[in-house]
Protein backbone atom coordinates (compact mmCIF):
# COMPACT_ATOMS: atom_id res chain seq x y z
CA UNK A 1 0.00 0.00 0.00
CA UNK A 2 2.54 2.59 1.10
CA UNK A 3 5.85 3.04 -0.58
CA UNK A 4 7.69 3.63 2.64
CA UNK A 5 8.29 0.57 4.75
CA UNK A 6 7.78 0.60 8.43
CA UNK A 7 10.76 -0.53 10.39
CA UNK A 8 9.82 -1.38 13.94
CA UNK A 9 13.28 -2.70 14.78
CA UNK A 10 14.83 0.60 14.07
CA UNK A 11 12.38 2.35 16.36
CA UNK A 12 13.73 4.49 19.11
CA UNK A 13 13.22 3.40 22.68
CA UNK A 14 11.15 6.55 23.16
CA UNK A 15 8.35 5.35 20.86
CA UNK A 16 5.45 3.06 21.27
CA UNK A 17 5.07 1.11 18.05
CA UNK A 18 2.23 -1.04 16.84
CA UNK A 19 2.64 -3.38 13.92
CA UNK A 20 -0.30 -5.60 13.17
CA UNK A 21 -0.72 -7.71 10.08
CA UNK A 22 -3.74 -6.81 8.01
CA UNK A 23 -6.69 -8.97 8.92
CA UNK A 24 -7.41 -11.50 6.18
CA UNK A 25 -11.08 -12.35 5.99
CA UNK A 26 -11.30 -15.90 4.70
CA UNK A 27 -14.99 -16.41 4.26
CA UNK A 28 -14.87 -20.15 4.53
CA UNK A 29 -17.44 -21.48 6.98
CA UNK A 30 -14.94 -23.92 8.36
CA UNK A 31 -12.84 -21.31 10.09
CA UNK A 32 -15.82 -19.46 11.40
CA UNK A 33 -17.21 -22.61 12.97
CA UNK A 34 -13.97 -23.46 14.71
CA UNK A 35 -13.66 -19.90 15.99
CA UNK A 36 -17.26 -19.96 17.19
CA UNK A 37 -16.88 -22.99 19.35
CA UNK A 38 -19.59 -23.43 21.93
CA UNK A 39 -19.06 -21.35 25.03
CA UNK A 40 -21.27 -21.35 28.10
CA UNK A 41 -23.35 -18.13 28.25
CA UNK A 42 -22.22 -15.62 30.84
CA UNK A 43 -25.18 -16.07 33.13
CA UNK A 44 -24.47 -19.79 33.42
CA UNK A 45 -20.89 -19.06 34.46
CA UNK A 46 -22.20 -16.51 36.92
CA UNK A 47 -24.43 -19.17 38.47
CA UNK A 48 -21.61 -21.63 39.02
CA UNK A 49 -20.22 -20.24 42.27
CA UNK A 50 -23.60 -19.78 44.03
CA UNK A 51 -24.58 -23.28 42.98
CA UNK A 52 -21.35 -24.73 44.34
CA UNK A 53 -21.98 -22.89 47.58
CA UNK A 54 -25.53 -24.25 47.77
CA UNK A 55 -24.23 -27.73 47.12
CA UNK A 56 -21.68 -27.46 49.93
CA UNK A 57 -24.39 -26.14 52.23
CA UNK A 58 -26.68 -29.04 51.33
CA UNK A 59 -23.90 -31.56 51.90
CA UNK A 60 -23.05 -30.00 55.27
CA UNK A 61 -26.68 -30.18 56.31
CA UNK A 62 -27.15 -33.78 55.16
CA UNK A 63 -24.00 -34.94 56.91
CA UNK A 64 -25.16 -33.31 60.15
CA UNK A 65 -22.34 -30.75 60.16
CA UNK A 66 -24.97 -27.98 60.08
CA UNK A 67 -27.85 -28.83 62.39
CA UNK A 68 -31.23 -27.57 61.25
CA UNK A 69 -31.67 -25.42 64.36
CA UNK A 70 -28.69 -23.37 63.13
CA UNK A 71 -29.87 -23.27 59.55
CA UNK A 72 -32.09 -25.51 57.48
CA UNK A 73 -30.86 -27.36 54.42
CA UNK A 74 -31.49 -25.69 51.05
CA UNK A 75 -33.66 -28.62 49.98
CA UNK A 76 -35.79 -28.22 53.08
CA UNK A 77 -36.10 -24.46 52.50
CA UNK A 78 -37.12 -25.07 48.93
CA UNK A 79 -39.72 -27.59 49.98
CA UNK A 80 -41.18 -25.30 52.63
CA UNK A 81 -41.21 -22.39 50.19
CA UNK A 82 -43.13 -24.44 47.67
CA UNK A 83 -45.58 -25.61 50.31
CA UNK A 84 -46.16 -22.06 51.53
CA UNK A 85 -46.71 -20.77 48.03
CA UNK A 86 -49.03 -23.63 47.17
CA UNK A 87 -51.13 -23.19 50.30
CA UNK A 88 -51.40 -19.46 49.66
CA UNK A 89 -50.00 -18.73 53.11
CA UNK A 90 -47.02 -16.83 51.77
CA UNK A 91 -49.16 -14.78 49.42
CA UNK A 92 -51.48 -13.77 52.23
CA UNK A 93 -48.67 -12.56 54.49
CA UNK A 94 -46.90 -10.84 51.64
CA UNK A 95 -50.03 -8.96 50.66
CA UNK A 96 -50.58 -7.75 54.23
CA UNK A 97 -46.98 -6.55 54.46
CA UNK A 98 -47.10 -4.83 51.08
CA UNK A 99 -50.26 -2.97 52.04
CA UNK A 100 -48.70 -1.75 55.27
CA UNK A 101 -45.50 -0.66 53.57
CA UNK A 102 -47.23 1.12 50.72
CA UNK A 103 -49.74 2.88 52.96
CA UNK A 104 -47.04 4.09 55.35
CA UNK A 105 -44.75 5.00 52.48
CA UNK A 106 -47.35 6.98 50.56
CA UNK A 107 -48.34 8.96 53.64
CA UNK A 108 -44.72 9.53 54.66
CA UNK A 109 -43.61 10.58 51.17
CA UNK A 110 -46.59 12.92 50.83
CA UNK A 111 -45.79 14.63 54.13
CA UNK A 112 -42.12 14.88 53.14
CA UNK A 113 -42.96 16.40 49.76
CA UNK A 114 -45.39 18.94 51.18
CA UNK A 115 -42.97 19.96 53.93
CA UNK A 116 -40.07 20.26 51.47
CA UNK A 117 -42.15 22.40 49.13
CA UNK A 118 -43.11 24.70 51.99
CA UNK A 119 -39.56 25.12 53.26
CA UNK A 120 -37.92 25.00 49.85
CA UNK A 121 -40.11 27.54 48.12
CA UNK A 122 -40.52 30.17 50.81
CA UNK A 123 -38.06 31.83 53.12
CA UNK A 124 -40.68 32.13 55.84
CA UNK A 125 -41.60 28.49 55.46
CA UNK A 126 -37.96 27.56 55.98
CA UNK A 127 -37.71 29.68 59.13
CA UNK A 128 -40.86 28.16 60.60
CA UNK A 129 -40.65 24.53 59.54
CA UNK A 130 -37.05 23.61 58.84
CA UNK A 131 -35.60 23.55 62.35
CA UNK A 132 -38.37 21.36 63.84
CA UNK A 133 -37.95 18.99 60.89
CA UNK A 134 -34.20 18.88 61.40
CA UNK A 135 -34.71 18.13 65.09
CA UNK A 136 -37.25 15.41 64.48
CA UNK A 137 -35.17 13.73 61.82
CA UNK A 138 -32.37 12.99 64.27
CA UNK A 139 -34.70 10.81 66.37
CA UNK A 140 -34.46 7.20 65.19
CA UNK A 141 -38.04 6.33 64.35
CA UNK A 142 -37.81 2.96 66.06
CA UNK A 143 -37.02 4.76 69.32
CA UNK A 144 -40.55 6.12 69.14
CA UNK A 145 -42.07 2.66 69.51
CA UNK A 146 -42.71 2.85 73.26
CA UNK A 147 -44.29 6.26 72.98
CA UNK A 148 -46.42 5.30 70.00
CA UNK A 149 -47.63 2.19 71.77
CA UNK A 150 -48.70 4.30 74.73
CA UNK A 151 -50.41 6.81 72.48
CA UNK A 152 -51.98 4.67 69.81
CA UNK A 153 -52.00 1.20 71.34
CA UNK A 154 -50.56 -1.84 69.63
CA UNK A 155 -52.89 -1.83 66.66
CA UNK A 156 -52.41 -1.10 62.99
CA UNK A 157 -52.19 2.65 63.54
CA UNK A 158 -48.91 2.42 65.43
CA UNK A 159 -47.36 0.27 62.73
CA UNK A 160 -48.31 2.63 59.93
CA UNK A 161 -47.28 5.66 62.01
CA UNK A 162 -43.82 4.22 62.53
CA UNK A 163 -43.35 3.61 58.81
CA UNK A 164 -44.54 7.16 58.15
CA UNK A 165 -42.04 8.70 60.55
CA UNK A 166 -39.25 6.67 59.00
CA UNK A 167 -40.04 7.52 55.39
CA UNK A 168 -40.88 11.24 55.70
CA UNK A 169 -37.40 12.59 56.33
CA UNK A 170 -35.33 11.12 53.50
CA UNK A 171 -37.79 12.60 51.01
CA UNK A 172 -37.96 15.87 52.89
CA UNK A 173 -34.21 16.35 53.14
CA UNK A 174 -33.40 15.40 49.58
CA UNK A 175 -36.20 17.35 47.95
CA UNK A 176 -35.45 20.41 50.06
CA UNK A 177 -31.80 20.41 49.08
CA UNK A 178 -32.78 19.65 45.48
CA UNK A 179 -34.98 22.72 45.38
CA UNK A 180 -32.32 24.90 46.98
CA UNK A 181 -29.52 23.63 44.75
CA UNK A 182 -31.09 24.46 41.40
CA UNK A 183 -28.62 26.41 39.29
CA UNK A 184 -29.31 30.09 40.08
CA UNK A 185 -28.44 30.88 36.47
CA UNK A 186 -31.50 28.93 35.34
CA UNK A 187 -33.68 30.84 37.79
CA UNK A 188 -32.18 34.05 36.43
CA UNK A 189 -32.86 32.93 32.86
CA UNK A 190 -36.45 32.16 33.84
CA UNK A 191 -36.76 35.65 35.28
CA UNK A 192 -35.47 37.30 32.12
CA UNK A 193 -37.97 35.20 30.17
CA UNK A 194 -40.74 36.74 32.24
CA UNK A 195 -41.95 33.62 34.02
CA UNK A 196 -44.24 34.31 36.95
CA UNK A 197 -43.81 32.53 40.26
CA UNK A 198 -46.23 29.74 39.47
CA UNK A 199 -44.57 29.09 36.10
CA UNK A 200 -41.14 29.25 37.72
CA UNK A 201 -42.10 26.54 40.20
CA UNK A 202 -43.79 24.36 37.61
CA UNK A 203 -41.32 24.66 34.74
CA UNK A 204 -38.02 25.16 36.54
CA UNK A 205 -37.96 24.31 40.23
CA UNK A 206 -39.99 21.09 40.29
CA UNK A 207 -38.39 19.41 37.28
CA UNK A 208 -34.99 20.56 38.49
CA UNK A 209 -35.42 18.98 41.90
CA UNK A 210 -36.91 15.73 40.62
CA UNK A 211 -33.57 13.84 40.59
CA UNK A 212 -33.08 14.63 44.28
CA UNK A 213 -36.63 13.54 45.00
CA UNK A 214 -35.90 10.15 43.49
CA UNK A 215 -32.82 9.76 45.67
CA UNK A 216 -35.00 10.45 48.71
CA UNK A 217 -37.66 8.06 47.49
CA UNK A 218 -35.18 5.23 47.23
CA UNK A 219 -33.98 5.80 50.77
CA UNK A 220 -37.58 5.91 51.97
CA UNK A 221 -38.41 2.64 50.27
CA UNK A 222 -35.49 0.94 51.96
CA UNK A 223 -36.53 2.33 55.32
CA UNK A 224 -40.14 1.27 54.85
CA UNK A 225 -39.02 -2.37 54.57
CA UNK A 226 -36.71 -2.01 57.54
CA UNK A 227 -39.50 -0.54 59.65
CA UNK A 228 -41.80 -3.31 58.48
CA UNK A 229 -39.56 -6.05 59.87
CA UNK A 230 -39.66 -4.33 63.20
CA UNK A 231 -43.28 -3.25 63.53
CA UNK A 232 -44.61 -6.60 62.40
CA UNK A 233 -43.20 -8.17 65.51
CA UNK A 234 -45.55 -6.12 67.68
CA UNK A 235 -48.84 -7.93 68.18
CA UNK A 236 -49.44 -9.09 64.64
CA UNK A 237 -51.13 -12.09 63.16
CA UNK A 238 -50.09 -11.53 59.58
CA UNK A 239 -47.22 -10.17 57.55
CA UNK A 240 -43.69 -11.23 56.69
CA UNK A 241 -42.32 -9.90 59.98
CA UNK A 242 -44.92 -11.93 61.87
CA UNK A 243 -43.97 -15.00 59.87
CA UNK A 244 -40.33 -14.53 60.85
CA UNK A 245 -40.94 -13.96 64.54
CA UNK A 246 -43.39 -16.84 64.65
CA UNK A 247 -40.81 -19.07 62.99
CA UNK A 248 -38.27 -18.01 65.57
CA UNK A 249 -40.57 -19.26 68.35
CA UNK A 250 -40.80 -22.64 66.67
CA UNK A 251 -37.14 -22.72 65.62
CA UNK A 252 -38.16 -22.95 61.96
CA UNK A 253 -34.94 -21.70 60.39
CA UNK A 254 -36.28 -22.61 56.95
CA UNK A 255 -39.15 -20.12 57.28
CA UNK A 256 -36.80 -17.42 58.58
CA UNK A 257 -34.58 -17.85 55.54
CA UNK A 258 -37.61 -17.65 53.29
CA UNK A 259 -38.60 -14.34 54.91
CA UNK A 260 -35.11 -12.98 54.35
CA UNK A 261 -35.25 -14.07 50.73
CA UNK A 262 -38.55 -12.32 50.27
CA UNK A 263 -37.20 -9.09 51.68
CA UNK A 264 -34.26 -9.11 49.32
CA UNK A 265 -36.35 -10.02 46.27
CA UNK A 266 -38.86 -7.28 47.08
CA UNK A 267 -36.04 -4.80 47.52
CA UNK A 268 -34.74 -5.68 44.06
CA UNK A 269 -38.19 -5.47 42.48
CA UNK A 270 -38.92 -2.08 43.99
CA UNK A 271 -35.54 -0.73 43.00
CA UNK A 272 -36.28 -1.89 39.47
CA UNK A 273 -39.61 -0.06 39.51
CA UNK A 274 -37.94 3.16 40.69
CA UNK A 275 -35.27 2.81 38.01
CA UNK A 276 -37.96 2.51 35.36
CA UNK A 277 -39.74 5.57 36.72
CA UNK A 278 -36.48 7.53 36.68
CA UNK A 279 -35.71 6.49 33.15
CA UNK A 280 -39.05 7.89 32.09
CA UNK A 281 -39.20 11.01 34.28
CA UNK A 282 -35.54 11.99 33.94
CA UNK A 283 -35.14 11.16 30.26
CA UNK A 284 -33.44 14.53 29.76
CA UNK A 285 -30.44 13.68 31.94
CA UNK A 286 -27.19 13.23 30.04
CA UNK A 287 -26.69 9.71 31.45
CA UNK A 288 -30.00 8.60 29.95
CA UNK A 289 -29.79 10.75 26.86
CA UNK A 290 -26.47 9.25 25.77
CA UNK A 291 -27.86 5.72 25.71
CA UNK B 1 -44.47 54.18 25.10
CA UNK B 2 -46.74 51.97 27.15
CA UNK B 3 -44.18 49.21 26.97
CA UNK B 4 -41.50 51.27 28.61
CA UNK B 5 -40.27 50.93 32.11
CA UNK B 6 -39.67 54.13 34.01
CA UNK B 7 -37.49 54.03 37.09
CA UNK B 8 -36.41 56.91 39.28
CA UNK B 9 -38.05 59.53 37.11
CA UNK B 10 -37.17 62.65 39.02
CA UNK B 11 -37.29 64.65 35.79
CA UNK B 12 -39.28 63.41 32.81
CA UNK B 13 -37.26 62.02 29.96
CA UNK B 14 -38.00 64.04 26.83
CA UNK B 15 -40.68 62.09 24.93
CA UNK B 16 -39.60 63.14 21.47
CA UNK B 17 -36.40 61.14 21.88
CA UNK B 18 -37.15 57.74 20.37
CA UNK B 19 -34.18 55.97 21.95
CA UNK B 20 -35.43 52.72 23.50
CA UNK B 21 -32.58 52.69 25.98
CA UNK B 22 -31.82 55.81 27.97
CA UNK B 23 -29.57 56.04 30.98
CA UNK B 24 -28.87 59.28 32.81
CA UNK B 25 -26.33 59.54 35.59
CA UNK B 26 -26.87 55.93 36.59
CA UNK B 27 -25.03 54.74 39.70
CA UNK B 28 -24.74 51.20 40.97
CA UNK B 29 -22.53 50.47 43.93
CA UNK B 30 -21.65 47.43 45.95
CA UNK B 31 -20.59 48.68 49.36
CA UNK B 32 -18.13 51.49 48.81
CA UNK B 33 -17.25 50.49 45.27
CA UNK B 34 -19.12 52.26 42.50
CA UNK B 35 -19.33 49.67 39.76
CA UNK B 36 -21.35 52.03 37.56
CA UNK B 37 -20.50 55.61 38.28
CA UNK B 38 -22.70 58.25 36.71
CA UNK B 39 -23.24 56.56 33.37
CA UNK B 40 -25.06 58.23 30.46
CA UNK B 41 -26.05 56.06 27.53
CA UNK B 42 -28.55 56.17 24.68
CA UNK B 43 -29.15 53.34 22.28
CA UNK B 44 -31.17 54.20 19.19
CA UNK B 45 -33.84 51.85 17.80
CA UNK B 46 -32.20 49.10 15.84
CA UNK B 47 -28.70 50.20 16.74
CA UNK B 48 -25.99 47.57 17.33
CA UNK B 49 -23.79 48.65 20.21
CA UNK B 50 -20.80 46.73 21.48
CA UNK B 51 -19.55 47.28 24.98
CA UNK B 52 -15.85 46.73 25.56
CA UNK B 53 -14.00 46.97 28.80
CA UNK B 54 -11.47 45.24 30.99
CA UNK B 55 -12.89 42.87 33.58
CA UNK B 56 -14.24 44.80 36.52
CA UNK B 57 -15.12 47.79 34.35
CA UNK B 58 -18.82 47.31 35.09
CA UNK B 59 -19.94 46.01 31.72
CA UNK B 60 -21.65 42.90 33.04
CA UNK B 61 -23.33 44.90 35.79
CA UNK B 62 -24.61 47.32 33.19
CA UNK B 63 -26.02 44.50 31.10
CA UNK B 64 -27.65 42.89 34.13
CA UNK B 65 -29.21 46.22 35.00
CA UNK B 66 -30.63 46.56 31.51
CA UNK B 67 -31.88 42.96 31.66
CA UNK B 68 -33.75 43.73 34.87
CA UNK B 69 -31.61 41.38 36.93
CA UNK B 70 -30.05 44.15 38.99
CA UNK B 71 -31.24 47.47 40.40
CA UNK B 72 -29.66 50.88 40.16
CA UNK B 73 -28.90 52.98 43.21
CA UNK B 74 -29.57 56.35 41.65
CA UNK B 75 -30.13 58.00 38.29
CA UNK B 76 -32.66 57.52 35.51
CA UNK B 77 -33.08 54.40 33.48
CA UNK B 78 -35.46 53.56 30.69
CA UNK B 79 -35.46 50.23 28.89
CA UNK B 80 -38.16 48.48 26.86
CA UNK B 81 -40.01 45.72 28.68
CA UNK B 82 -39.75 43.73 25.46
CA UNK B 83 -36.16 42.70 26.00
CA UNK B 84 -34.28 39.45 25.83
CA UNK B 85 -30.89 38.33 27.04
CA UNK B 86 -28.47 35.66 25.82
CA UNK B 87 -25.63 34.79 28.16
CA UNK B 88 -22.28 33.12 27.76
CA UNK B 89 -23.79 29.78 28.78
CA UNK B 90 -27.02 28.99 26.95
CA UNK B 91 -29.00 28.59 30.21
CA UNK B 92 -31.51 26.22 28.69
CA UNK B 93 -33.72 24.15 30.96
CA UNK B 94 -32.13 20.69 30.63
CA UNK B 95 -35.49 18.97 31.17
CA UNK B 96 -37.21 20.68 28.29
CA UNK B 97 -36.79 19.93 24.62
CA UNK B 98 -35.37 22.61 22.35
CA UNK B 99 -38.75 23.86 21.16
CA UNK B 100 -40.23 23.94 24.66
CA UNK B 101 -37.25 25.96 25.81
CA UNK B 102 -37.86 28.45 23.02
CA UNK B 103 -41.46 29.19 24.00
CA UNK B 104 -40.98 28.83 27.76
CA UNK B 105 -43.06 31.46 29.51
CA UNK B 106 -44.98 32.52 26.41
CA UNK B 107 -48.74 32.28 26.67
CA UNK B 108 -49.61 31.67 23.04
CA UNK B 109 -51.82 29.13 21.30
CA UNK B 110 -49.62 28.02 18.44
CA UNK B 111 -46.54 27.61 20.60
CA UNK B 112 -45.02 24.73 18.70
CA UNK B 113 -45.40 26.44 15.33
CA UNK B 114 -43.82 29.62 16.69
CA UNK B 115 -40.97 27.65 18.21
CA UNK B 116 -40.42 25.80 14.96
CA UNK B 117 -40.34 29.07 13.06
CA UNK B 118 -37.80 30.55 15.47
CA UNK B 119 -35.62 27.45 15.43
CA UNK B 120 -35.73 27.33 11.63
CA UNK B 121 -34.41 30.88 11.60
CA UNK B 122 -31.33 29.80 13.52
CA UNK B 123 -30.97 26.68 11.35
CA UNK B 124 -32.14 24.14 13.90
CA UNK B 125 -35.44 22.96 12.45
CA UNK B 126 -34.14 19.40 12.67
CA UNK B 127 -33.46 19.59 16.41
CA UNK B 128 -36.94 20.57 17.65
CA UNK B 129 -37.31 17.73 20.11
CA UNK B 130 -33.69 17.41 21.17
CA UNK B 131 -32.83 17.75 24.84
CA UNK B 132 -30.18 20.40 25.60
CA UNK B 133 -27.75 17.71 26.79
CA UNK B 134 -27.60 16.38 23.24
CA UNK B 135 -26.90 19.75 21.60
CA UNK B 136 -23.42 21.00 20.81
CA UNK B 137 -22.29 24.29 22.32
CA UNK B 138 -23.08 26.22 19.16
CA UNK B 139 -26.48 24.56 18.77
CA UNK B 140 -27.42 25.27 22.37
CA UNK B 141 -26.42 28.90 21.94
CA UNK B 142 -28.55 29.12 18.80
CA UNK B 143 -31.53 27.74 20.74
CA UNK B 144 -30.91 30.45 23.35
CA UNK B 145 -30.85 33.02 20.57
CA UNK B 146 -34.12 31.69 19.15
CA UNK B 147 -35.61 31.80 22.64
CA UNK B 148 -34.71 35.48 22.88
CA UNK B 149 -35.87 36.46 19.40
CA UNK B 150 -39.20 34.64 19.54
CA UNK B 151 -40.25 37.29 22.07
CA UNK B 152 -39.74 40.02 19.42
CA UNK B 153 -37.54 42.13 21.72
CA UNK B 154 -36.95 45.83 21.20
CA UNK B 155 -33.67 45.33 23.03
CA UNK B 156 -31.46 42.27 22.68
CA UNK B 157 -28.79 41.91 25.34
CA UNK B 158 -25.84 39.66 24.55
CA UNK B 159 -23.42 38.87 27.37
CA UNK B 160 -20.31 37.39 25.72
CA UNK B 161 -22.52 34.89 23.92
CA UNK B 162 -19.75 33.58 21.67
CA UNK B 163 -16.95 33.43 24.22
CA UNK B 164 -17.32 29.71 24.92
CA UNK B 165 -17.58 28.67 21.27
CA UNK B 166 -14.80 27.41 19.03
CA UNK B 167 -13.39 29.73 16.37
CA UNK B 168 -15.32 28.26 13.44
CA UNK B 169 -18.64 28.23 15.25
CA UNK B 170 -18.02 31.78 16.41
CA UNK B 171 -17.56 33.05 12.87
CA UNK B 172 -20.77 31.38 11.82
CA UNK B 173 -22.57 32.81 14.82
CA UNK B 174 -21.35 36.31 13.91
CA UNK B 175 -22.97 35.96 10.51
CA UNK B 176 -26.13 34.56 12.04
CA UNK B 177 -26.48 37.34 14.58
CA UNK B 178 -26.10 39.99 11.88
CA UNK B 179 -28.74 38.29 9.72
CA UNK B 180 -31.16 38.02 12.61
CA UNK B 181 -30.50 41.60 13.69
CA UNK B 182 -31.29 42.83 10.18
CA UNK B 183 -34.48 40.79 10.08
CA UNK B 184 -35.86 41.61 13.52
CA UNK B 185 -34.22 45.04 13.95
CA UNK B 186 -33.92 45.08 17.73
CA UNK B 187 -31.48 47.42 19.40
CA UNK B 188 -28.55 45.22 20.43
CA UNK B 189 -26.12 45.62 23.29
CA UNK B 190 -23.26 43.16 22.98
CA UNK B 191 -20.89 42.81 25.90
CA UNK B 192 -17.60 41.34 24.78
CA UNK B 193 -13.90 41.40 25.50
CA UNK B 194 -13.01 40.56 21.92
CA UNK B 195 -12.06 43.75 20.10
CA UNK B 196 -12.29 42.12 16.65
CA UNK B 197 -15.77 40.83 17.39
CA UNK B 198 -16.90 44.30 18.45
CA UNK B 199 -15.58 45.91 15.26
CA UNK B 200 -17.00 43.17 13.04
CA UNK B 201 -20.52 43.44 14.42
CA UNK B 202 -21.28 46.81 15.93
CA UNK B 203 -22.42 50.21 14.65
CA UNK B 204 -20.87 51.79 17.70
CA UNK B 205 -18.27 50.55 20.15
CA UNK B 206 -18.34 51.86 23.69
CA UNK B 207 -15.34 51.47 25.94
CA UNK B 208 -16.21 51.26 29.60
CA UNK B 209 -13.68 52.03 32.32
CA UNK B 210 -14.30 52.52 36.03
CA UNK B 211 -18.04 52.48 35.56
CA UNK B 212 -18.03 55.32 33.02
CA UNK B 213 -17.91 55.55 29.28
CA UNK B 214 -14.23 56.18 28.58
CA UNK B 215 -14.74 56.60 24.86
CA UNK B 216 -16.96 55.59 22.01
CA UNK B 217 -16.34 55.00 18.38
CA UNK B 218 -18.76 54.83 15.46
CA UNK B 219 -17.68 52.07 13.13
CA UNK B 220 -18.46 53.15 9.61
CA UNK B 221 -16.88 50.24 7.80
CA UNK B 222 -19.23 48.87 5.16
CA UNK B 223 -20.78 45.52 6.00
CA UNK B 224 -19.99 42.51 5.28
CA UNK B 225 -16.97 43.28 7.39
CA UNK B 226 -13.81 41.31 7.74
CA UNK B 227 -10.64 41.70 9.74
CA UNK B 228 -8.66 42.22 6.52
CA UNK B 229 -10.76 45.23 5.49
CA UNK B 230 -9.13 48.61 4.94
CA UNK B 231 -9.38 50.67 8.10
CA UNK B 232 -10.03 47.69 10.34
CA UNK B 233 -6.57 47.60 11.83
CA UNK B 234 -6.60 51.34 12.53
CA UNK B 235 -9.82 51.01 14.53
CA UNK B 236 -8.46 47.96 16.28
CA UNK B 237 -5.28 49.74 17.27
CA UNK B 238 -7.24 52.69 18.56
CA UNK B 239 -9.60 50.55 20.63
CA UNK B 240 -6.75 48.53 22.07
CA UNK B 241 -5.13 51.80 23.05
CA UNK B 242 -8.33 52.88 24.78
CA UNK B 243 -8.41 49.58 26.61
CA UNK B 244 -4.94 50.28 27.93
CA UNK B 245 -3.04 47.68 25.97
CA UNK B 246 0.50 49.07 26.00
CA UNK B 247 2.23 50.09 22.80
CA UNK B 248 4.88 47.39 23.13
CA UNK B 249 2.40 44.66 23.83
CA UNK B 250 0.28 45.88 21.00
CA UNK B 251 3.16 45.61 18.56
CA UNK B 252 3.79 42.00 19.33
CA UNK B 253 0.07 41.41 19.09
CA UNK B 254 -0.02 43.06 15.69
CA UNK B 255 2.94 41.19 14.34
CA UNK B 256 1.23 38.04 15.51
CA UNK B 257 -1.99 39.05 13.89
CA UNK B 258 -0.21 39.72 10.60
CA UNK B 259 0.42 36.01 10.44
CA UNK B 260 -2.94 35.29 11.94
CA UNK B 261 -5.06 37.29 9.50
CA UNK B 262 -4.92 35.06 6.41
CA UNK B 263 -5.71 32.07 8.61
CA UNK B 264 -8.68 33.91 10.02
CA UNK B 265 -9.87 34.74 6.52
CA UNK B 266 -9.53 31.14 5.46
CA UNK B 267 -11.44 30.02 8.50
CA UNK B 268 -14.12 32.50 7.73
CA UNK B 269 -14.50 31.33 4.15
CA UNK B 270 -14.54 27.75 5.34
CA UNK B 271 -17.16 28.49 7.96
CA UNK B 272 -19.40 30.36 5.54
CA UNK B 273 -19.12 27.65 2.93
CA UNK B 274 -20.59 25.09 5.29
Amino acid sequence: MSDKTFDPHNADAGFFTVNKAERVDTSSGQRASTAKRWRAPDFVIRLVSPLVLLLLWELASQSGLLPSRVIAAPSQIGGTLWAMIASGELGKHLWVSLQRALLGLSIGVSIGVVAALITGLSKRGEVILDSPMQMLRTIPSLALVPLFILWFGIGEFTKIALIVTGTTFPVYLNLFSGIRNIDPKLIEAANTLGLNRRQLIWHVILPGSLPSFFVGLRYSLGISWLALVFVEQINTTAGIGYLASDARDFMRTDVIVICLLIYSVLGLVIDGIIRTLERYALAWRPTFVRN
Amino acid sequence: MAALDLLHTSSPVEPRNPAPVQLRNVVRQFGEQRVIDGLDLDIAPGEFVALLGASGSGKTTLLRTLAGLDNIDSGQLRVPLARAAVFQEPRLMPWKSAWKNVVLGLNIDNAKARAEEALTEVGLSHRLNAFPATLSGGEAQRVALARGLVREPKLLLLDEPFAALDALTRIRMHQLIIDLWRKHTPAVLLVTHDVDEAILLADRVIVLANGKIADELHIELPRQRSTGQAGFQAIRTRLLGLLGVEAGAEHTHESESAVDEPTHEKLRRFANAR
